[in-house]
């Protein structure tokens, strides 16, 4: 194994009763990584955290810990400390006796226990707070006193599940700068868990897409984002449209592909496919062009042209505007297409000149649009 | 509202006149001067005093406090392990066992006194106030589980895993952190299985010995013999007490109450 593997899983499989949850698992951590578990709820992302922390034992599969096999030991036993989704912070004890209550079941002496909790304190922002109980805490303050207490034991791993999760929404953009910040300083090993796909771009050095107990796909941030493998990827990190055509031809750059009656292009990247074959792309919406579809009445002519010749400007799908919404700073157009789907384009500013009820070719750079599902497109 | 308000009304003298006027005469006429219950002659300190010069009562009242907080600490001894302990146990007829651990709270007391006079002269127990703590014990226990065990339903089963995140062993767990979040329902337990055992004559009656008097058991023989007003003072000192206790069971009660209730918002 890798010298600077701190965390390694291999092959986990684990279900509660009938319900398979994790699906053989596999995924190595580098040291003072930050990487992201992403994914919808009751995809298994805590459980794969919780077996990290060594709180649910798979049922078969192995955690290896800095090169150490920690399958079977106890939570108490492994150097990681976990940040609990609700805080879990003990609420018969001040913030003080909180964080240092690691150090003091290692027999640390008072004086030291004293100075490392207040170290910490200052580190999430809190100094001063020693005396408080939890119940006298916002979220935003349980929330850096649950970490404090996690790191505050100096583990190998830090294991986050959802810490940003009860909170709104601007303490939470405040929050994950900090957390990026406080990782910059102290070079522990992230392990974090979110279904936030912003959070996740936001943050991690890698993300970890997890679907229905398996990952779907890891990588960088912008692999995942700009070169998802499959269309869940897509949709779920930044919700792409897909479309879906069979295979026209290709000329090793590009692929010319018939979708609804129409011709569109797609960058290969260096896949090869044959005409005929089934093929998904996924764009994302502020790739997607939008333009005014002159003449309505000539459905199908000039597709077959443009399938001869990929370079032809006059591919597009056919679609009709739906509906304007604006949104985080974003127009969202929303088209329906001839077979009645949806797609969705964005742009910048309040407002656009198209309205509801126009027709429009909906268009998109080939180079700015993924082929997915490759392996698995039927 | 008028005519909504006259029920509780009506209600509330119904109460009034059925239990808290009798209280309040006994309390009264402790202080009365004269022998005779029904006659006011003027305010006195009489019966206490003679109340505290009858020696066998006050035997039985020591006897009645010692019997009190040994069974009610051992029963929070033993319900709180059991509460504790029994959702680890895998064992097939769980729900048996905790059906009946609660039971004696079901049984009519005379049939628990008769089942305990039978089994410890059985096994050969000198009656006197083992017998009598032995009993005790044993009606105050489901009180103590029952409390214990609601209360650790209320708790974040988080907390004891954050604290084995965090290092600790099951010892750990138990006393860092169980043990501090039950304590309240303990407490609260230990103060009514006090008050049960204070006041119990049916099983007293049948597992005491020949010289061994708990003051209930004091109070009801003396009847037969001819109530004094002493018994009114008596009663008067023991209704204060009661209140006392029951006043600092709710309080601890509440607190418990409380934490969960912030806990859970």
């Amino acid at each position: 194994m890798d010298d600077t593997v701190i965390l390694q899983l291999s092959q986990i499989h684990k279900s509660f009763g009938d319900v398979k949850v994790l699906d053989g698992i596999d995924l190595s951590v580098r040291k003072g990584e930050f990487i992201t578990l992403l994914g919808p709820s009751g995809c298994g992302k805590t459980t794969t955290l919780r077996i990290i922390a060594g709180l649910e034992r798979p049922d078969s599969g192995r955690v290896f810990i800095a090169g150490k096999d920690v399958t079977n030991e106890e939570p108490n036993r492994r150097n990681v400390n976990t940040v609990f989704q609700n805080y879990a912070l003990f609420p018969h004890m001040t913030v003080e006796a909180n964080i240092g209550y690691s150090l003091r079941l290692k027999r640390v002496d008072k004086e030291t226990i004293k100075k490392t909790v207040s170290q910490a304190l200052e580190l999430v922002q809190l100094s001063g707070y020693e005396k408080r109980m939890p119940d006298e805490l916002s979220g935003g303050q349980k929330q850096r006193v649950a970490i404090a207490r996690a790191i505050v034991n100096q583990p190998a791993v830090l294991l986050l599940d959802e810490p940003l999760g009860a909170l709104d929404l601007q303490l939470r953009r405040q929050m994950q700068v900090e957390l990026k910040r406080l990782r910059a300083r102290l070079g522990v090993t992230f392990v974090y868990i979110t279904h936030d796909q912003e959070e996740a771009l936001n943050m991690s050095d890698r993300i970890a897409v997890m679907r229905n107990g398996k990952f779907e796909q890891i990588g960088t941030p912008s692999d995942v984002y700009d070169r998802p493998k499959t269309s869940y990827v897509a949709r779920f990190v930044g919700s792409a449209n897909i479309v879906e055509g069979t295979v026209l031809e290709s000329d090793g750059q590009r692929i010319a592909f018939r979708s609804q009656g129409a011709v569109c292009l797609v960058a290969a990247r260096g896949a090869r496919l044959s005409p005929g074959e089934a093929v998904r792309v996924a764009v994302r919406s502020e790739m997607v062009d939008l333009t005014p579809y002159a003449s309505p009445e000539l459905p199908y002519s000039g597709l077959d042209a443009a399938g001869g010749n990929p370079g032809d400007s006059q591919v597009g799908l056919q679609a009709v505007v739906k509906e304007k919404n604006f949104a985080g700073g974003v127009l969202q157009i929303t088209v329906s297409l001839a077979d009645g789907s949806e797609l969705v384009a964005s742009r910048h500013g309040i407002d656009s000149p198209l309205v509801p009820g126009d027709k429009v070719r909906v268009t998109w750079q080939p180079e700015r649009a993924v082929l997915v599902d490759l392996e698995e497109t039927p | 509202m008028r005519k909504k308000a006259r029920f509780p009304g009506i209600y509330l003298g119904i109460i009034l006149a059925l239990m808290y006027v009798p209280i309040l005469l006994v309390i009264i006429y402790s202080f009365n001067e004269s022998r005779i219950n029904s006659v006011w002659s003027g305010f006195s300190l009489r019966w206490y005093r003679d109340l505290f010069r009858d020696k066998d009562m006050l035997e039985a009242l020591i006897n009645s406090l010692v019997l009190a907080t040994v069974s009610s600490l051992s029963a929070a001894v033993i319900g709180t392990l059991a509460a504790v302990g029994m959702p680890r146990v895998k064992l097939r007829g769980k729900s048996v066992v905790e059906y009946i651990s609660t039971l004696p709270i079901m049984i009519p007391e005379i049939i628990l006194g008769m089942v305990f006079l039978v089994y410890f002269s059985l096994i050969r127990l000198p009656f006197g106030m083992i017998t009598l703590t032995v009993a005790h014990t044993s009606f105050c226990i489901p009180y103590i589980y029952m409390l214990v065990k609601a209360r650790l339903v209320g708790i974040d089963k988080s907390y004891a895993e954050a604290a084995k995140d965090l290092g600790a062993n099951e010892w750990n767990v138990f006393w860092d952190i169980t043990l501090p979040l039950i304590l309240p329902a303990i407490a609260s337990g230990v103060l009514l299985s006090f008050a049960m055992s204070l006041d119990d004559v049916v099983i007293s009656v049948f597992v005491t010995g020949v010289n061994t008097n708990t003051l209930p058991i004091r109070i009801y023989t003396q009847l037969k013999t001819g109530v004094t007003p002493k018994v009114n003072a008596l009663s008067t000192l023991m209704f204060a007490a009661t209140l006392l206790i029951i006043m600092l069971s709710t309080w601890f009660g509440r607190k418990t109450t409380l934490s969960v209730k912030r806990r859970n918002t």
